[in-house]
């Protein structure tokens, strides 16, 4: 199989449980090592160039966070990993551009699982990275926070950043989708630029999974 | 280098900081030791063995085991949330994980250490005297290499289901000679021996230390890989 992320471009991946989405973003995020192929970031192996990781930012399906941790802590914590200048200010900001800045302060495990999703949206955006991984980002977000969502992501493309997301659902993610690709058990079945009609489309996505 | 030790030191800084917060592997270890050290009190038969003969084993013992809760729990809570994926992710070099892991651990050791001193001092009636800077130094010597070698085996126990029985599984026979050494000096320091005589088992724990602490940097980083 064959992905290629360009940048100001937003891949939609979708399949069935056990189809390899998770696996394959994994993979793309370097944190698990593909049993064959290669994954080039910017021209260059994220094995061989661990400074590459920089230019990843991954949601995954864990938050990635320390409960006992203030999401100011967790995220100054990650800035300082990545060497931003001003990693008490880029946390704040982060926090404010998902509409959490006013909880900063509150642990971790206090806050709803939606409100823990948008600190782990933050995460992944912190570092201004030029390789977008969601995995499954509108888990656990209300319609206000979906729609912060969908208007970071559209800043994230007119900024060049090239956004990979894994989604069971296209109905958030549409309106800024690029291409959409189907799984199916390890291949691709559907691959092509983002259709005008969602309705017919999903037909075929469904016709797609029961294959 | 410079980099390296920012990272490590941002690394600790937060396991630290989650422990103050939590309050899991300090208060438990400290528990731990403090109960070992009431229960090996009371359980000896002063009229058959004195409490000199048996405080040094009594207190490396205590010391090994109250660790192995602190390492336990310092990959426990990056297992929480998949945080260890973060770390992954993040442009740090292994080695600086690998250091932060170690100087966090090395932290809370030294810091459970402290607390189990006084209390050895206390219920077994030990007088240091002028043995104090001997047992301080023979503390540290004993400590260096062995958090080297917890640090690498509590990043491999974290990965299976019953990470706090393989700790001890794992990590004990490599604990042996570390042990062995740290209980020979302390015995002969607290029966009034000078320091320098234990020049050859001090030689050997500083080996150790050197040893484990290389390998252990160099063999961590490839135990992060999936």
């Amino acid at each position: 199989m064959a992905l290629s992320a360009g940048t100001g471009s937003l891949q939609v991946i979708l399949g069935p449980n056990g189809a390899g989405k998770t696996t394959l973003l994994r993979i793309l995020a370097g944190l698990t090592r593909p049993t064959s192929g290669q994954v080039l970031v910017l021209g260059h192996s994220l094995r061989n160039t661990p400074r590459l990781r920089r230019e990843i930012g991954l949601l995954s399906h864990q938050s990635l966070l320390y409960d006992d941790l203030t999401p100011r802590e967790n995220l100054t914590f990650i800035a300082r990993l990545y060497g931003l200048k001003a990693p008490d200010q880029s946390a704040m900001a982060a926090l404010d551009a998902v509409g959490l800045a006013q909880r900063s302060a509150d642990p971790v495990r206090r806050l709803s699982r939606g409100m823990v999703q948008r600190v782990a949206i933050a995460r992944a955006l912190l570092h201004r990275p030029r390789i977008l991984l969601l995995d499954e980002p509108f888990t656990g977000l209300d319609p206000r926070a979906a729609d912060r969502l969908v208007r970071l992501l559209e800043e994230q493309l007119a900024a060049g950043t090239a956004v990979v997301v894994v989604a069971h659902s296209l109905y958030d993610i549409w309106p800024v989708a690029t291409r959409i690709s189907v799984l199916v058990r390890g291949q691709w079945v559907i691959d092509e630029p983002r259709p005008t009609d969602r309705d017919r489309f999903m037909v075929r996505v469904q016709e797609a999974f029961s294959d | 280098m410079i980099e390296v030790l920012r990272h490590a030191l941002a690394l600790a800084a937060k396991d630290l900081r989650v422990e103050l917060r939590s309050r899991t592997a300090l208060v438990s270890a400290i528990a731990f030791a403090a109960l070992v050290l009431v229960i090996f009190n009371f359980a000896r038969d002063p009229t058959t063995v004195s409490s000199r003969d048996l405080a040094p084993s009594v207190l490396w013992v205590t010391f090994t085991f109250a660790a192995m809760l602190t390492f336990n729990r310092s990959f426990a809570l990056e297992k929480e949330n998949g945080a260890m994926d973060g770390l992954l992710l993040s442009p740090v070099p292994r080695g600086a994980i690998f250091l932060g892991k170690y100087f966090a651990n090395l932290g809370f050791v030294v810091t459970v250490q402290a607390v189990t001193l006084p209390l050895f001092v206390l219920f077994f009636n030990v007088g240091l005297g002028g043995a104090l800077p001997g047992l301080l130094l023979v503390t540290v010597l004993g400590t260096l290499g062995f958090v080297a070698v917890g640090t690498v085996f509590a990043s491999m126990a974290v990965r299976t289901r019953f990470a706090d029985l393989m700790l001890p599984v794992l990590l004990l026979p490599f604990l042996v000679p570390p042990v062995i050494g740290a209980v020979q000096v302390t015995t002969r320091l607290l029966a009034g021996r000078p320091l320098l005589e234990q020049a050859g088992w001090l030689r050997i724990l500083g080996v150790y230390d050197v040893v484990f602490l290389t390998v252990c940097a160099m063999v961590f980083p490839s135990l992060l890989d999936e």
